[in-house]
């Protein structure tokens, strides 16, 4: 065995990406187009960039989804937690990777939310007594007890977004991607979405990788920010320091209301003491001007 | 259980509305009452002095055009062209017409490399610029979206805003379901805060949005300008709506300068 590979964070990769070109098969140009990326194990990753870019594209990657499911040209390695995706099986890759669609419909399918949840434990053949605590906790956790016996088809996008994110939590994967997972939520429970992520990564380790526009929500908790654009990784950073880089906004990424305020103030020469994660801390930066 | 429950609500020509409010609040529900879409179980819905009941979808959805939420539920046609194409033939605009708009809404929209493609093969964000862009290609006199930004770069986002400010000052009616706090503050539509079928507040976007205690129970986050006004001694009179006055104010008092 060679040395252990340290990823850029610092950590252990527990996502590695070399190379990495595809395109569909009814597309004349290609989706993605030598992408390299390597996550330390315990990172939350903000992804973003304008729509269209090869985002969600670089997510079927990682869980496999890609090559497995959608055939097309592919080219290059991805590995997740020392497993080449390309040559493991998506049944084992799913016990390593988790992944939230963008439109929860594609994901939710049994005649009951609890079902659903359950739906790839029972695939993993966990042990009832098991099954039943990790169905109740995520459940728990996305405050959705109440919708247990509800049938999907009922539910409100927003509650289906949060159906869907319980049974990827439900499996414990030690990497999860969220495909803009606050999208169809209100703010409150978006927050509570992202306190999630923050919780399960401080606590548990689990690794996140974030499709995300609002910011304002993210970047507060997250350790980097990787910003893609047709197809390729453009930027790759810290939050502040990207979002501080006039040339994000040319990508399509919006640093939030504070931090635009920040980055105005600094080009005037104004450049205050501390970089704002909240409209609160910039309050406290202003009033003491 | 009542999806909606006792809604009084008018809207005028020409006004700008956002409603907002938590999951299953019933804003998709009510938005889907102004075509027709539902009938209401009990009360009325009218749209021009017309009972919703008394008329038919097809014949609202010529003054009404409806984005949904989700473009899948929304997207048929074999091509992206034709989806933008099918309203207006279904209207019969002139052909002549038809062509002009097609090409304003996929310049508009960054949708020309992708005329002859399915929409199917869209990305998420993608499919929902294409239902915005078959809306507006052929101009209704209300324009009804439901969550329009979801899915979108700042960017596109910009032109949203461009696109709705030229709506307004064109006449238009506009309603908008978001979540996007962050995006409806520098528009400052009138604000419709729903919560558990019920409207809970109907407003000024600014007066409605500093009663924090409102907003906790609708589930919905102060815009960060307006946190971030409520928290400063020596504030201006007004909340700052766009980046570029809270840095003027800033700097001003940064120079010893007061005023707003």
């Amino acid at each position: 065995m060679g040395a252990e590979r340290i990823g850029g964070s610092g950590r252990k990769p527990i996502l590695s990406v070399e190379h990495l070109s595809f395109r569909y098969p009814d597309s004349k140009r290609p989706a993605l187009t030598d992408v390299n990326l390597e996550v330390g194990e315990g990172e939350v990753v903000i992804l973003a960039g304008p729509s269209g870019c090869g985002k969600s594209t670089l997510l079927r990657c990682v869980n496999g989804l890609i090559p497995h499911m959608y055939p097309g040209d592919y080219s290059g390695k991805v590995a997740v937690a020392g497993l080449e995706v390309a040559s493991t099986q998506m049944s084992t890759l799913a016990q390593n990777v988790g992944l939230l669609f963008q439109n929860p419909e594609n994901q939710i399918f049994m005649f009951s939310v609890e079902r659903d949840v359950a739906f790839g434990l029972q695939n993993l053949a966990v042990p009832r007594g098991e099954m039943r605590a990790r169905v109740d906790e995520s459940m728990r956790l996305l405050g959705i007890t109440d919708l247990a016996h509800r049938a999907p088809h009922e539910l409100s996008d927003g509650q289906k977004q949060r159906a869907a994110l319980a049974g990827v939590l439900a499996m414990r994967p030690r990497l999860i991607i969220l495909d803009e997972p606050t999208s169809l939520l209100d703010p409150k429970t978006a927050l509570d979405v992202v306190s999630l992520i923050a919780r399960l990564n401080g606590e548990l380790g689990i690794t996140f990788i974030v499709v995300e526009h609002r910011l304002e929500l993210l970047t507060p908790i997250a350790s980097r920010l990787v910003v893609m654009d047709g197809g390729t990784k453009v930027m790759d950073g810290p939050p502040r320091a990207v979002l501080a880089d006039p040339s994000a906004e040319a990508h399509g990424v919006g640093a939030p209301p504070v931090v635009r305020l920040y980055n105005s103030l600094a080009a005037e020469g104004l450049r205050l003491p501390r970089f704002p994660d909240s409209p609160d801390e910039m309050a406290q930066e202003l009033n003491s001007l | 259980m009542k999806a909606l429950d006792g809604v009084t609500l008018s809207i005028g020509g020409g006004e700008t509305v956002a409603i907002v409010g938590e999951n299953g609040a019933g804003k998709t529900t009510l938005v889907r009452h102004t075509n027709g879409l539902l009938k209401p179980t009990s009360g009325s819905v009218k749209v021009d002095g017309v009972e919703t009941r008394s008329t038919t979808t097809a014949t609202l959805s010529r003054k009404i055009g409806i984005a949904f939420q989700n473009p899948d539920h929304q997207l048929f046609s074999d091509s992206v062209e034709n989806e933008v194409r099918f309203a207006m033939r279904n209207f019969r605009f002139p052909e002549e017409r038809i062509a002009e708009r097609l090409e304003w809404a996929l310049s508009f929209f960054g949708l020309e490399q992708y005329r002859k493609s399915s929409p199917l093969v869209l990305s998420g964000g993608e499919k929902k610029r294409l239902t915005l862009a078959s809306i507006l290609a052929w101009d209704p006199d209300v324009v009804v979206l439901d969550e329009p930004t979801v899915g979108q770069d700042s960017l596109q986002k910009a032109k949203l805003a461009q696109i709705f400010s030229l709506l307004r000052s064109t006449g238009k009616t506009i309603v908008i379901v978001s979540h996007d706090v962050e995006f409806l503050w520098p528009l400052q539509p009138r604000l419709v805060v729903m919560s558990g079928g019920k409207v809970v507040a109907d407003g000024e976007m600014a007066k409605t949005m500093a009663d924090r205690g409102l907003l906790e129970g609708a589930r919905v986050t102060q815009p960060q300008l307006l946190r971030l006004y409520a928290g400063l001694r020596d504030a201006p009179a007004s909340p700052f709506v766009d980046v570029s006055q809270a840095r003027d104010w800033a700097s001003g008092k940064k120079s010893g300068r007061r005023g707003g």
